[in-house]
């Protein structure tokens, strides 16, 4: 059983780790990296079965693809305190010749990354193909994704979605950031997308919910959940119900810091909310 | 054209078909998805040995190429099939970031390129796709010329690791290269040696180079013929060799020749070794619905165009 305790300190960690790092460069998406901040220590730390280092193919273990990849912060962030490469290394987010570029790709040998993402859309059929080939292997492990809910007004899921039940991928676990805001505004101001576990459900996936997409105990339950269902003909998504900017105020239940840094004494503020817990890298 | 015998016509299609077939027996990592248009791309036999390896993505590219560089996680070695215009247009920014940024070992196999394709029109008769793939960093690109060649290349971008995108059409033409014959990524193969001018031809051209070749040589004039099956990387050596000796050169290509094989050639040569060039390709142009032949001899991308680029060529020596 997870140390909640311990988990939570490593969130409040990142989330000073997310606030330095966009602070630095003036540049970033703090918003939703913010707000998947719990999933992704939570995935990383207590339910992905993951090998000791890095390998491109991935076998034996569980793999993760991160589809949205602006929130490149907050995967970074974890993958480097998970131990995939030297926590130091987050002082070079978005810096010439840093391998933590503004969005995640393989091109600078980041461990711990195995797709490009930033161009939104694409991340669902790669964690397919990913999936399928771990069927061909006989590898029972289990491939993770995590979307926007605002990119899946990309047709390509839509494609995706469709062909992940046809062909029963059910070593897939999808989840969605239903953090309900995009650049423009809200989702629903945007383009509205209506119900969106229907239309999953309609694809005929088998459909969770975590309504509190925020709380450790709560995301682990629902990934955990997602993880038993998995395996039984359908592909599993996870509707996570996230706060964008979670855990700085200010940042909280609004579009607007979907990609914009804090200044200085804004920066001063979200860490003053968030108190050092693991050290500061 | 003794040395080069037309052993029969043949789809370069059914190259690809027979030697996705010989990797399915002797590369266990190979898959290979398509978009529905098994049947066109010759897919039949790899299907029916290896149906497990066979991924029927329905009508739905993007999704194509975003599985296929998933694949190549757990190393599979996808390849993809479906007409040229599909595989690359429609599909751009998945190649650049799933495949070329990702540096996944993906082979996109394209079918009908060119005006070839026939009647179906514009809508499907890319001219575009050379420029489109070759300015991907990373991407190689060939374009082969006969159905031995085809299946030849199919068989060789297995053994090579990195992004491939392989166009081949959909008529029946001369099939020539012998069957024995080694393909080599980034090799040129010089046809017919000459002093004259260099004919660079690429895809279905290259016979028709030949043909030329032997109209120049009625002529008295002696035409060197290259194969340049691989676009990207481009054999830089064995052009340069070649113009040494003939001080001109022409282009051939069933492709726009803004962005295509004669705009990476003269890149070349205007860096290390300028000559006179002229470009044989289609001009700034969609197609058009018509027989292979008629739109070959429409937009000039025949043995008599190409002979009569050669002469005004030579003139400008």
């Amino acid at each position: 059983m997870a140390n909640i305790t311990e988990l939570n300190q490593l969130t409040t960690q990142v989330r000073r780790d997310i606030l330095r790092m966009v602070h630095k460069v003036n540049s970033g998406h703090p918003g939703g990296s913010l707000g998947c901040a719990e999933f992704f220590v939570a995935l990383y730390n207590e339910v992905m079965e993951l090998k000791e280092g890095f390998d491109m193919d991935g076998k034996e273990e569980d793999l993760f693809f991160l589809s949205n990849g602006h929130i490149s912060p907050v995967f970074y962030s974890v993958l480097a305190r998970r131990g995939y490469f030297p926590v130091a290394e987050l002082s070079t987010f978005r810096l010439i010749n840093s391998r933590l570029q503004g969005h995640p790709t393989t091109h600078e040998g980041l461990p711990g990354i195995r797709m490009a993402s930033g161009s939104l859309g694409q991340g669902m059929s790669v964690a397919i193909g990913a999936a399928q080939a771990k069927k061909l292997n006989n590898d029972s492990h289990l491939v993770y994704s995590l979307h926007g809910d605002g990119e899946l007004q990309e047709g390509q899921n839509w494609e995706a979605i469709m062909y992940a039940s046809a062909k029963k991928v059910d070593n897939l676990i999808a989840t969605i950031d239903l953090n309900g805001q995009q650049i423009d505004g809200s989702t629903d101001h945007v383009l509205y997308m209506g119900d969106i576990a229907a239309k999953f459900k309609a694809f005929d996936w088998e459909v969770l919910s975590i309504e509190k997409g925020n709380d450790m105990s709560a995301i682990i339950e629902g990934l955990k959940k997602a993880k038993s269902i998995s395996g039984q003909g359908k592909p599993v998504c996870v509707l996570m119900h996230t706060v964008m900017g979670n855990g700085v105020d200010f940042m909280m239940h609004t579009h607007a810091w979907h990609g914009k840094a804090p200044n200085d004494e804004q920066l001063a503020n979200g860490l003053a909310q968030n108190p050092e817990t693991l050290g500061d890298y | 054209m003794k040395k080069y015998i037309d052993t029969g016509k043949k789809d370069t299609r059914s190259g690809f078909g027979a030697g996705l077939a010989h990797l399915g027996r002797t590369n266990k990592n190979v898959v290979a998805l398509c978009a529905d248009l098994i049947g066109s791309l010759k897919m039949d036999e790899f299907i029916a040995e290896n149906p497990e390896r066979f991924y029927q993505i329905g009508i739905a590219e993007a999704n194509m190429i975003g599985i296929a560089a998933g694949l190549t996680i757990g190393g599979k070695i996808p390849f993809t099939g479906t007409f040229a215009n599909f595989s690359t247009g429609r599909v751009y920014d998945q190649i650049r970031q799933s495949v070329a940024y990702s540096d996944k070992n993906v082979k996109i196999c394209a079918s009908h390129a060119g005006l070839t394709l026939g009647e179906d029109g514009a809508t499907h008769q890319i001219l575009e796709d050379i420029g489109l793939m070759k300015m991907l960093p990373g991407m190689v690109v060939i374009n082969t010329c006969d159905y031995n060649q085809t299946k030849a290349a199919t068989i060789a971008i297995a053994d090579y690791h990195g992004p491939v995108y392989l166009r081949f059409g959909r008529p029946a033409v001369a099939n020539f290269t012998p069957e024995d014959a080694p393909f080599e990524i980034g090799k040129a193969i010089i046809l017919q040696e000459g002093t004259d001018v260099t004919i660079v031809a690429t895809g279905h051209l290259v016979w028709e180079a030949l043909i030329a070749a032997e109209q120049l040589a009625e002529k008295g004039i002696s035409a060197e013929v290259i194969n340049i099956h691989t676009i990207k990387p481009l054999d830089e050596a064995a052009i340069l060799a070649s113009v040494a000796k003939t001080s001109c050169i022409v282009t051939a290509e069933e492709h726009n020749i803004l962005g295509g094989l004669g705009e990476s050639v003269a890149r070349t040569l205007a860096s290390k070794h300028p000559v006179p060039q002229e470009f044989i390709g289609t001009n700034d142009t969609f197609g058009e619905s018509g027989t292979p032949a008629q739109l070959m001899e429409k937009y000039g991308l025949n043995a008599a165009a190409i002979t009569t680029a050669c002469e005004k060529v030579i003139k400008r020596k």
